[in-house]
């Protein structure tokens, strides 16, 4: 139930007095409510629920995540290459 | 897909589960919130490939499985109505109440249909003027603004055929209820990410505090499930008792302002029954007074219910951490996602159908999976 899938914002526009819009999941694309993410702009990631975007993925993060793990254990690694 | 793959990637699995083997010392049980996580770790092995001495104890994180019996059972009367266009998450069709589930109302004949978003019931209010339509409105905080925005949309568009039967749920006042009960064994938590990208992380530092219990917010891919396995482990070796955030790309502090607003406009806190745990004091949503003409048990009026939970299910243990779904006598037997005893078995999130699903069916008395 509290699945969240990432996606690409695509279009924004209002419908019914709601912040409307289109987010692509890796080539399907869907109708979402950006009503709670009012800073999103086109081209923007965000996560949806149930036909909702509830937060603007911070992609500075993810990649600082990746490559966080990409690193551990290196250290580790060369200290026993070298001992 | 972006965002998902590269938190999919084996090798930075391979280096995760390194760390967590390097540090780890001794026994330790954590608990993942969240359904999801409970999933993502069965469907992945996770718990398989971990050092043995970390115990992962599935949380009671799944809105369909802790919705009280009395309320399906209302949900089943009130679908059974002749006006009533009843509409649902899918996941919730086929959780058993006392006698029957909702496929069997709409295999009866009775309007039951399985939305995506609560915004598509209020379209079909829209579209349906003679009918009462009637929207589930179950979920834990990360679905409670879609439904608080289709209740306020309604009331803004004036629509008198639109209700909800409204099941919300808490996060903390249930890790608060599992801290205090006298059979607990959790040692630290794994947070459920994307209730806290709406509430944002500060509701867990006051339970850090008091319990001096490590609290990890955690996304849903495998690294990031190790990620915040790998925390977890770290704080637990050194003795230490803080709230950290290892799902940053979604989660920040204070969370989605916006959503919390509305949540505020249209829910107010309440007393909420736990099925399988019981009553969880402030523990859950209800409508605001000034929405109380959406809220389909008054509407409805739904009497008589008299609820009957399953003698063979041992659902309630399961979802308080005290028993695997393969202990459970009924597992595969009697309880299967096609016959499901206990709504554990149905959800895309219970803990039971993960079992199922991935094919944990027998443990041996060292605990190895068979």
């Amino acid at each position: 139930m509290c699945l969240g899938i990432p996606g690409q914002v695509k279009e924004i526009y209002e419908a019914g007095g709601v912040r409307m819009g289109i987010v692509d999941f890796a080539g399907i694309t869907k109708e979402v409510c950006l009503a709670y993410v009012p800073e999103i702009t086109i081209g923007d990631y965000t996560i949806v629920h149930v036909g909702f975007a509830i937060t603007q993925l911070d992609e500075d993060s993810a990649q600082e995540s990746l490559r966080l793990f990409a690193e551990m254990g290196v250290l580790q690694e060369e200290l026993n290459a070298t001992a | 897909m972006k965002y998902l793959d590269e938190f999919r990637n084996p090798e930075l699995a391979q280096r995760l589960f390194d760390e967590i083997r390097s540090v780890t010392t001794r026994p330790w049980a954590i608990m993942e919130v969240c359904g999801g996580q409970t999933h993502s770790i069965i469907r992945n092995g996770i718990d398989q490939l971990l050092p043995v001495e970390i115990e992962l104890i599935h949380g009671p994180g799944c809105p369909v499985c802790v919705t009280p019996l009395e309320l399906i059972d209302k949900a089943l009367a009130i679908a059974s109505r002749p006006t009533v266009i009843f509409c649902s998450f899918g996941d919730m069709l086929r959780v058993p109440g006392s006698t029957k589930d909702l496929f069997r109302v709409k295999s009866e004949g009775n309007d039951v249909r399985i939305v995506y978003s609560p915004l598509d019931a209020v379209k079909l209010a829209q579209a349906n003027p003679t009918r009462e339509v009637v929207f589930f409105g179950i979920g834990f905080e990360t679905t409670a603004p879609a439904n608080a925005l289709a209740v306020h949309q309604a009331k803004r568009l004036g629509l008198r055929n639109f209700s909800m039967l409204v099941s919300h749920v808490l996060v903390p006042p249930a890790i608060t209820a599992i801290l205090e009960s006298p059979t607990n064994r959790v040692q630290a938590f794994l947070a459920a990410g994307h209730v806290c990208s709406v509430m944002g992380t500060w509701e867990y530092e006051p339970l850090v505090e008091r319990y001096r219990v490590p609290i990890v917010v955690t996304g849903f891919e495998p690294l990031d499930v190790l990620e915040g396995i790998r925390r977890t482990v770290l704080q637990l070796e050194r003795g230490e008792a803080q709230l950290e955030n290892a799902y940053t790309r979604a989660v920040n502090r204070a969370g989605n302002l916006p959503a919390q607003q509305m949540l505020a406009d249209v829910f107010e806190v309440t007393d909420r029954g736990w099925r399988g745990i019981g009553v969880i004091p402030n523990s859950g949503w209800r409508l605001r007074d000034v929405y109380r003409d959406f809220d389909a048990e008054t509407r409805f009026a739904v009497q008589n219910i008299h609820t009957e939970e399953s003698a063979l299910c041992h659902s309630g243990e399961v979802l308080r951490g005290l028993l695997k779904p393969n202990q459970c006598p009924a597992f595969g037997k009697e309880c299967t996602p096609r016959t499901p005893l206990g709504a554990t078995m149905v959800s895309s999130e219970g803990a039971c159908a993960a079992y199922y699903q991935y094919g944990r069916f027998a443990q041996s008395e060292d605990g190895a999976v068979l």
